[in-house]
């Protein structure tokens, strides 16, 4: 469903994302992995369009979206969230949540004067939404919260809450497991697994290998800007090309 | 009746003040847009009332002799256009830069009202605007509480209107651009055009007051239009509470009053030899109380609401 072919981003005379072409399977939980500073994030950033790419095209389904402003990409389909968490902080947990459906007719001033009524009604219906995703989160205790107040993984689980609203095909994770405890990781997982089964396909930047072994089918690996390869977790796992990158050979 | 007309002719240029203070609300305390050009669009508004409905100025063109009513519509037009080509130019820009273009489009302003002659008499400015309501009332002082029972009503409409608009998605888009403008476009917002709406808005507010001073006062001219002026509209909103309506309004009357008591109390208490500095010490004064604000209570006299959409409540 997403293909990248020969996707470049450059920052002067780094090439942080080098040429990388894959093509991401619908339904799949691909993961995405790499030493620090192997482009992962940079890609993320390109296919989301906070980066501009510097060369290369990147289709999701038949749509060209590279170089598309983030917005619009979103209004695609691809929801992402951040590898450190970017809530609204003095919003509401719920508000962070009820931010980010598409199409809300109260997003327009004359809405709000002209057909109130209208709006009151889509408001209700977003809430009613929002509680439920935050339910299956377990957030909805905190929903009145300002998001500021959260913990780091309570954050991680907002940033998913609010990548769910849209009903986004592809989720783009950046680091779900970073700095989560393990008990709340294990129910990340959880719910990623959950959230698959119901059709929505994700890709993630993972370090934590457990959690990519158990969850993430196949895997893309990338080193130095490049895509180093890409296949089932047992042939990543044996892979002496990965291992050397890992282990700083990456020549 | 001297304190009556005084208070009357005060609460009138508060209230002046409160709409000025509204508009900047709308663009710094919901949307985080540092716009420091506020008197230029309070310019705009006062020429461009003057210009229609002012009399006829035999050295310039102008003077249309239109109904006040008319002179603010105008107004508001002519600011948001303003403020139409001065966002599209700036609006993409972050903070400072966005803070220096603001002010530098106010100053282009000024030096426009300076030297464009031939519609605005330079420093002569334009002069017997037309009062409203002077037709109706008995006496000035009448004029003068009509004309403040307008600007309440003018003020009424607009928190109502606003309060509307921000205490839903709308507003609740503004508050996220202002805290991560790029965490909201990760969200299908378009930042530049929310960001352009309420800066054109915003500025709309402020043509109005410009166009309510002028045709109050019955005479414009470049001296309006110092950039103390932005500065005092910052002090009130930030007092009264960025991010609150009501407290704009309470922030623009606070301190209006303490600008214009400052000014009899310091002349009444000062020795004759510091009396000519009190223009000066009034703008220290007002400083001190912004900076001790912004120390001890930053979120102003009537903090911002956690919670804008009023369908957003689970509990209450």
């Amino acid at each position: 469903m997403l293909t990248l072919h020969g996707a470049s981003k450059h920052f002067g005379g780094v090439k942080a994302v080098d040429d990388v072409s894959f093509t991401l399977a619908r339904g799949t939980i691909t993961g995405l992995i790499g030493p620090n500073g192997a482009g992962k994030s940079t890609l993320f950033n390109i296919v989301a369009g906070a980066l501009k790419p510097s060369g290369g095209r990147i289709d999701f389904g038949e749509r060209r979206i590279d170089g598309l402003p983030p917005h619009l990409i979103y209004r695609h389909g691809i929801a992402r969230t951040f590898q450190i968490p970017r809530p609204f902080g003095v919003l509401s947990v719920l508000e962070n949540a009820m931010l980010a459906p598409l199409g809300q007719s109260g997003e327009s001033f004359w809405n709000t004067l002209l057909r109130p009524g209208r709006v009151r009604a889509e408001e209700r219906a977003n809430r009613d939404k929002a509680r439920e995703i935050l339910a299956f989160l377990n957030l909805v205790h905190l929903a009145d919260e300002p998001a500021r107040n959260l913990s780091g993984g309570q954050l991680k689980l907002l940033e998913l809450a609010r990548a769910l609203m849209s009903d986004p095909t592809l989720i783009l994770l950046d680091e779900p497991g970073a700095g989560v405890n393990p008990t709340l990781l294990g129910q990340i997982m959880e719910r990623i697994a959950e959230l698959n089964a119901r059709g929505i396909t994700f890709l993630i930047i993972e370090h934590n290998m457990d959690l990519i072994m158990r969850l993430c089918r196949p895997l893309v690996v990338m080193a130095g800007g490049r895509l180093l390869m890409q296949g089932e977790p047992e042939a990543v796992r044996n892979d002496p090309r990965v291992l050397d990158a890992y282990l700083g050979g990456t020549a | 009746m001297d304190i009556l007309s005084y208070l009357v002719f005060f609460s009138a240029v508060s209230g002046i003040y409160a709409i000025a203070t509204l508009g900047l609300n709308l663009q710094w305390g919901f949307t985080g847009i540092m716009n420091v050009g506020v008197v230029g669009f309070f310019g705009v508004g006062a020429y461009a009332t003057a210009f229609l409905t002012g009399p006829a100025y035999p050295d310039a063109f102008g003077g249309f002799g239109l109904p006040p009513l008319v002179g603010y519509l105008g107004a508001m037009i002519a600011s948001g256009l303003a403020a139409l080509v001065v966002g599209l130019l700036t609006i993409r820009l972050r903070h400072d830069f966005l803070a220096i273009g603001t002010f530098g489009a106010a100053i282009c302003i000024q030096l426009l009202a300076m030297n464009l002659k031939p519609i605005t008499r330079g420093f002569d400015g334009l002069h017997s605007l037309p009062r409203p309501f002077a037709g109706l009332a008995a006496t000035p002082v009448a004029a003068n509480a009509y004309f403040l029972a307008m600007v309440v009503a003018i003020i009424a409409a607009v928190v109502w209107a606003l309060e509307r608009m921000v205490r839903s998605p709308w507003g609740r888009v503004l508050r996220a651009i202002r805290e991560d403008e790029e965490a909201s476009a990760a969200l299908g917002k378009n930042a530049f055009a929310f960001r352009l709406q309420t800066f054109v808005m915003g500025s709309m507010l402020m043509g109005l007051a410009g166009a309510l001073y002028a045709s109050f006062t019955g005479f414009v001219s470049p001296q309006d239009l110092l950039p103390i002026l932005t500065f005092q509209v910052y002090v009130m909103l930030i007092v009264g509470g960025s991010g609150n309506n009501y407290g704009a309004v309470l922030g623009a009357v606070l301190i209006w009053a303490l600008w214009t008591m400052t000014e009899t109390f310091l002349g009444a208490v000062l020795p004759a030899g510091l009396k000519q500095q009190v223009s000066a010490l009034r703008v220290v004064l007002v400083g001190l109380i912004l900076v001790l604000m912004l120390l001890y209570r930053p979120q102003g006299l009537l903090p911002e609401r956690a919670n804008v959409s009023r369908e957003a409540r689970l509990q209450g």
